[in-house]
């Protein structure tokens, strides 16, 4: 039951490392950045699976019924907030790929490197 | 969910790449569906799975869509990943069971009044848009002056000698 019980966050622990493994590892810079993507959805489904009650409703208010139980709404804003903040970075990031990509000619990584030190 | 995303990690093609993160989106905001996060999954569902996958495929129209074949595993990358992964899995030993009532997220005080007063106080129905709007009203600004920041440098690193701006629609998101 307790395995069951935490069933969520193993699957959050895995598509963090998932999306960190991608981050890292990748030389292409826009897989890069769906790696960041994968990453930043785990960190949503963590916040989002902590404000929900069992047996709960969604929040929000329901007239004739003063007993419902509502999940929290305090995390779902604050998810809100990052969903936007989110896609702002990815267009900041894949502006700047382009931009790179105009420069240098590629978007690998290894070969930016090489560009760079050929230059030197 | 999972599948998908270590599908996208080995894919090669970053178009078939881009439409497997909007279908992972996707799937995100069914799960944030019946998780009773109704304001987030229709979040999640315009911008993530929307959004987000319009403006990487403009990218790829920029930047072509093949990447170089992937080296065999890189160990140093992978060490970081177990590592990390570890300090995770010590951490989860921790966390209450999921969706119990009685977690220390639901017994905060803020929840209750949150819960208790927002309709009063604001005239919504809806907890999540009085909340947003009204109590972490500072939130939204310091959020919009994010997006906006981000949109003058989107600008910025592309504006100028192209006329033909396909990014020109950022400002829009917020």
């Amino acid at each position: 039951m307790k395995i069951l019980g935490l069933f969520n966050y193993w699957m959050v622990i895995l598509l963090m490392l998932v999306g960190l493994y991608m981050v890292i590892a990748s030389s292409n810079l826009v897989k890069k950045i769906v790696g960041l993507n994968l990453f930043q959805a785990s960190v949503f489904i963590l916040y989002i699976s902590l404000g929900k009650i069992l047996g709960g409703t969604a929040p929000i208010f329901l007239k004739n019924a003063p007993d419902t139980v509502y999940s929290n709404p305090l995390p779902h804003v604050l998810i809100l907030t990052a969903i936007v903040v989110g896609v702002a970075m990815t267009s900041l990031g894949l502006a700047l790929i382009i931009r790179i990509r105009k420069a240098y000619g590629t978007i690998e990584e290894d070969e930016i490197l090489e560009i760079e030190n050929k230059q030197q | 969910m999972l599948i998908c995303a270590v599908v996208i990690t080995l894919m090669r093609n970053l178009f078939a790449g881009a439409i497997l993160l909007s279908i992972y989106s996707l799937l995100a905001s069914t799960f944030f569906m019946t998780m009773d996060a109704v304001d987030v999954a229709f979040t999640e569902a315009a911008v993530g799975a929307g959004i987000s996958t319009i403006l990487v495929l403009a990218t790829l129209l920029h930047v072509g869509h093949d990447t170089k074949p992937a080296k065999t595993l890189r160990v140093l990358p992978l060490l970081v990943t177990v590592f990390v992964a570890g300090l995770l899995i010590y951490g989860l030993h921790d966390m209450p069971g999921f969706g119990q009532a009685n977690n220390p997220v639901h017994t905060h005080p803020i929840a209750e009044y949150y819960i208790e007063n927002s309709e009063s106080d604001t005239k919504s129905p809806n907890m999540v848009t009085a909340i947003l709007a009204s109590y972490r009203g500072y939130d939204t600004l310091g959020e919009v002056t994010v997006v906006f920041t981000a949109g003058i440098g989107v600008l910025l690193l592309l504006g100028g000698r192209r006329k033909n701006n396909k990014r020109k629609a950022d400002p829009k998101i917020s």
